[in-house]
């Protein structure tokens, strides 16, 4: 019997480590991406955020552009000028893929800062810059600065603009925030 | 025959508590490495904040976690795709507790995680706006390993289900090399910066209910010269 006990703590012990070793702990649920191939040979996809039903947070010192309602936004004399913001982010499909931040700053050293920052669990997250001007049609340009994983050793453009929802649906959105990243890769992923 | 089933099936459980036992006091991850960034001679910038989620701006997640979301009607990551991740917009200080600037945080458990090597993972991202000074994103592969052993399990073996203590401990575990995560410089003064950083935590009070109580986080940024890549100079279509 104690030959038993032992085989069954071997078996114990190696199905333990085998569950833990194989077993994934974490599986993160991936939408298929949308990616379009560019002539160069470089990679275009398009995200979105609906406004308002996917905005998280808004800060800024300004109380009607305050969401939620109970936020706690600091006061500090030197946040006078940001107005910072998080949503969920979407796929071409309207899915929601991941979350964003975006930050507008009119900084009395470096002028007018505008960023994103999309994290899509399942692949990685993007850094983007744009420039303050607005040009037209409404869009904003920029570069993609960096990015993690799926990300990582990509460089290319983006571009911003807001699109008017003109649908006149009952619970459709105000409009969408509209992000396009082009991009070339420069190195090997990883 | 009853006798020998019962032999093996208490066998098989003192297994795999054996095992349990020696993955949790696994001495070869009984620390976490010191990063090189916190006794090397390079400038720094040192920013910290609180992890405790009620002292955030914003934190949110699924909403199905001990720890809830803050304030009480932000919107929840309940989608199946960010229903493992949380974010977080939080005051970031200086090393004197002055208010410096915002910072939000990102972060989804990782698919890399591998408890039986004593990693528990999580891929995270920071987007840091100090005024005056600019703007960088951060990029890490954080491990929660020692934050669980040292602080959470303890927690739960405490009759008042909380832990109290001094912790400290380098979250960062890559992607970059010695184990520091990467930052890219946006604007500002901080423009075309590449250079490595690492989070790590002080960790003095923890709570089942309420998560971090007294838990300070603290980014180290390392300044260094080396300059991106110009978008500019990539021929795009766009």
């Amino acid at each position: 019997m104690l030959k038993t006990f032992i085989f069954g703590l071997i078996l114990g012990v190696a199905a333990a480590a085998a569950a833990l070793f194989f077993a994934p702990v974490v599986d993160q649920v991936r939408e298929t991406s949308i990616i379009k191939v560019l002539p160069n040979g470089g990679n275009s996809e398009t995200f979105h955020v609906n406004i308002p039903m996917d905005r998280v947070m808004s800060g800024s010192q300004s109380n009607s552009t305050q969401y939620p309602e109970n936020l706690d936004w600091p006061t500090d004399p030197q946040f006078a000028g940001v107005s910072a913001e998080l949503f969920k982010i979407r796929n071409e499909r309207d899915t929601v893929i991941g979350v964003a931040s975006r930050i507008a700053a009119k900084d009395e050293q470096h002028g007018t800062i505008i960023e994103w920052v999309l994290h899509i669990p399942a692949r990685g997250s993007m850094y983007m810059s744009l420039q303050p001007q607005m040009l037209e049609g409404g869009i904003r340009r920029g570069e993609l600065r960096s990015g993690s994983r799926e990300f990582s050793n990509i460089a290319g453009i983006v571009s911003e603009r807001w699109v008017a929802d003109v649908s006149g649906e009952e619970g459709s959105p105000a409009g969408r925030i509209e992000l396009v990243s082009s991009s070339v890769a420069f190195g090997d992923g990883s | 025959m009853t006798r020998y089933l019962l032999a093996l099936i208490a066998g098989f459980v003192a297994g795999v508590m054996l095992f349990a036992t020696l993955v949790y006091f696994n001495p070869i991850t009984a620390t976490a490495p010191l990063s090189p960034l916190l006794v090397g001679s390079n400038e720094i910038i040192s920013l910290t904040y609180s992890v405790a989620a009620d002292e955030a701006i914003v934190y949110s997640n699924n909403g199905e976690r001990r720890v809830k979301p803050n304030p009480d009607r932000v919107q929840e990551l309940w989608e199946a795709p960010i229903r493992r991740s949380s974010a977080r917009a939080v005051v970031m200080r200086d090393a004197a507790g002055n208010t410096t600037g915002i910072g939000f945080k990102f972060a989804s458990d990782s698919e890399s995680t591998r408890l039986v090597n004593g990693e528990a993972l999580s891929n995270s991202a920071w987007h840091v706006y100090l005024p005056g000074r600019g703007t960088f994103f951060m990029e890490q592969v954080e491990n929660y390993w020692h934050y669980i052993r040292d602080i959470v399990v303890p927690a739960y073996w405490s009759s008042a289900d909380s832990w109290k203590g001094n912790w400290n401990s380098t979250m960062t575990a890559g992607p970059g090399p010695l184990g520091s995560g990467r930052v890219s410089g946006g604007a500002g003064e901080f423009k075309g910066l590449v250079t490595a950083g690492i989070e790590s935590l002080n960790a003095k009070a923890f709570s089942l209910s309420r998560g971090a109580v007294a838990v300070t986080g603290q980014l180290t940024i390392e300044v260094g010269t080396e300059s991106e890549p110009d978008a500019a100079d990539l021929e795009i279509t766009d």
